[in-house]
């Protein structure tokens, strides 16, 4: 995908999370490796998002660790879709470019560019709406629209399609199958266990803070190695 | 009755004296406008990003300085520029430019809060998402003033009523001289202690309308930014 040395793997370190004494999350210790799309399971309040905040730098850990292999190169290469998307008060187009200018894309690129980004997520035809005005599920695919304008070397996608119908979830699904093809690295959080089925190549399990589980998807899904994960794995509300 | 017919002539007819206080006076509060948002919109960005000792301190001071009356701030720019005061050499009393200078210490107040307020709130608001795209904080205010541009302008429209209304500062440091500092507010006060009655309505009807049409405007800015802006 690009010739420079690859931001990843990215190592956490015994990474812990504690807000107003509370520890939130504590002693994560897991490889997100390059090209692999990663899913972070675990029930709610389990400290998903609060990983990938972590991971993508937006809260400082209060524990441990966290490495990029190129660290001088991470912060440009790493683009994040929330689990509530922020989208500016302006159009769907004018929030892409309004990212490729934060980011410093040449101002002449950067109309093409949106407009490229717009189309796979069947967003061209609303390029000039305002983008807070556009339903929950567009909004989500405006949020992956414009983290994908950007090329990371990793996407970080809490809940993706929370919001989404069946066929928009398809779509995304194709879109996250085709920038894995690509050579981009996922690392995604999903209530969907049939999504995670599907996309999954790398499964961590949260639970209550910790990281219970991780390990290649086929294995996690046909032998869970806890008796957490079969308990969410079978549909079981664990406390 | 004859009162108002006589005024409303006085407007349809396009009256000389009566059109140059008008522009005079929109000349000096446009102008004021105008400074005080190149001077407050950075400030009260700033303000909102900034975290240092005494940031409380200053925030009270500037929304308290928003009520700052209009003979204060006139007697403030009249000391500085005053023969004996530190700009007086500058030989600016008594004239629109000092005048301009009064009415932009009023605005100022008003800018600055609430640009702090607003940026405030939508850095809360986006935040994650700037700084998820490697936004400083300098970088972000351009983004913020942009996505705020609406709220902002009811703002400004505020900053405009209360400088085009107020009497005290442009009399102090205008010194409502014909045909060179007077506008529609000292004029109004004059003519109506010199018995020209026809003259102050009618300059009170045009301050009205004025007023009037700039309060359609801040509602009907809202409104469209919400529609647009979401
Ligand atoms: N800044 C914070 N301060 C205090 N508590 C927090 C903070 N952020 C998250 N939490 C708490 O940490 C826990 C984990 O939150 P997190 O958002 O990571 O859960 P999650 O696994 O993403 O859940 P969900 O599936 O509902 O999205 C929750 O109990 C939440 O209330
Ligand atoms: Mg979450």
């Amino acid at each position: 995908m690009r010739e420079t040395a690859s931001i990843l793997p990215l190592q956490l370190d015994g990474l812990g999370f504690a807000a107003s004494g509370e520890r939130l999350l504590r002693d994560v210790t897991l490889t997100v490796r390059p090209r692999r799309r990663l899913v972070i399971l675990g029930p709610n309040g389990a400290g998903k998002s609060l990983l990938l905040r972590l991971c993508h730098g937006l809260l400082r850990p209060s524990a441990g660790r966290i490495t990029w292999a190129a660290p001088e190169r991470a912060a440009r290469a790493q683009a994040m879709v929330f689990q509530r998307p922020v989208l500016l008060r302006r159009s769907a187009m004018g929030n892409i470019l309004h990212a490729l200018a934060v980011q410093g894309h040449a101002r002449q690129a950067r109309r093409a560019r949106a407009a490229r980004a717009l189309e796979p997520f069947n967003l061209a035809a609303l390029a000039d709406r305002p983008a807070r005005l556009l339903s929950g599920g567009e909004q989500q695919r405006l949020a992956m629209a414009r983290a994908w304008a950007l090329v990371p070397e990793i996407l970080f996608l809490d809940e993706p399609c929370a919001q989404l119908d069946p066929a928009s979830t398809r779509l995304i699904e194709e879109m996250i199958a085709r920038f894995s093809a690509d050579g981009m690295t996922i690392v995604m959080t999903t209530h969907d266990l049939g999504q995670a089925r599907r996309l999954a190549e790398d499964v961590a399990f949260l639970h209550r803070g910790r990281l219970v589980e991780a390990s290649d998807a086929a294995r996690f899904f046909a032998h869970p190695a806890s008796a957490e994960a079969r308990g969410f794995l079978a549909g079981e509300l664990i406390l | 009755m004859s009162l108002i017919a006589t005024a409303l002539d006085l407007i349809l007819s396009g009256d000389a004296i009566l059109l140059d206080i008008i522009a005079l006076s929109l000349r000096v509060t446009l102008s004021a406008v105008a400074i005080g948002c190149m001077i407050g919109l950075p400030i009260g960005a700033g303000l909102a990003m900034a975290r240092f000792a005494g940031r409380g301190v200053v925030i009270v001071l500037v929304n308290a300085l928003m009520g700052l009356p209009p003979v204060v701030a006139g007697l403030l720019i009249y000391l500085l520029l005053s023969r004996s005061g530190p700009l007086g050499p500058l030989d600016l009393l008594f004239s629109p430019t000092a005048m301009i200078l009064a009415q932009t210490v009023l605005i100022l107040p008003i800018v600055i809060a609430l640009t702090r307020s607003v940026v405030e709130d939508l850095w809360g608001e986006y935040e994650e998402q700037l700084r998820s795209l490697n936004t400083s904080k300098l970088r972000a205010i351009p983004t913020l003033l942009w996505d705020g541009r609406f709220s902002l302008l009811t703002g400004v429209l505020a900053g405009f009523g209360r400088a085009s209304a107020e009497v005290g500062a442009v009399l102090i440091v205008g010194g409502n001289i014909a045909g060179h500092t007077r506008t529609m507010t000292t004029a109004i006060t004059l003519e109506t202690s010199r018995g020209n009655l026809a003259l102050a309505v009618a300059l009170g009807m045009v301050l009205m309308t004025v007023t009037l049409a700039l309060n359609a405007a801040a509602y009907g800015a809202g409104q469209w930014g919400r529609r647009i802006a979401g």
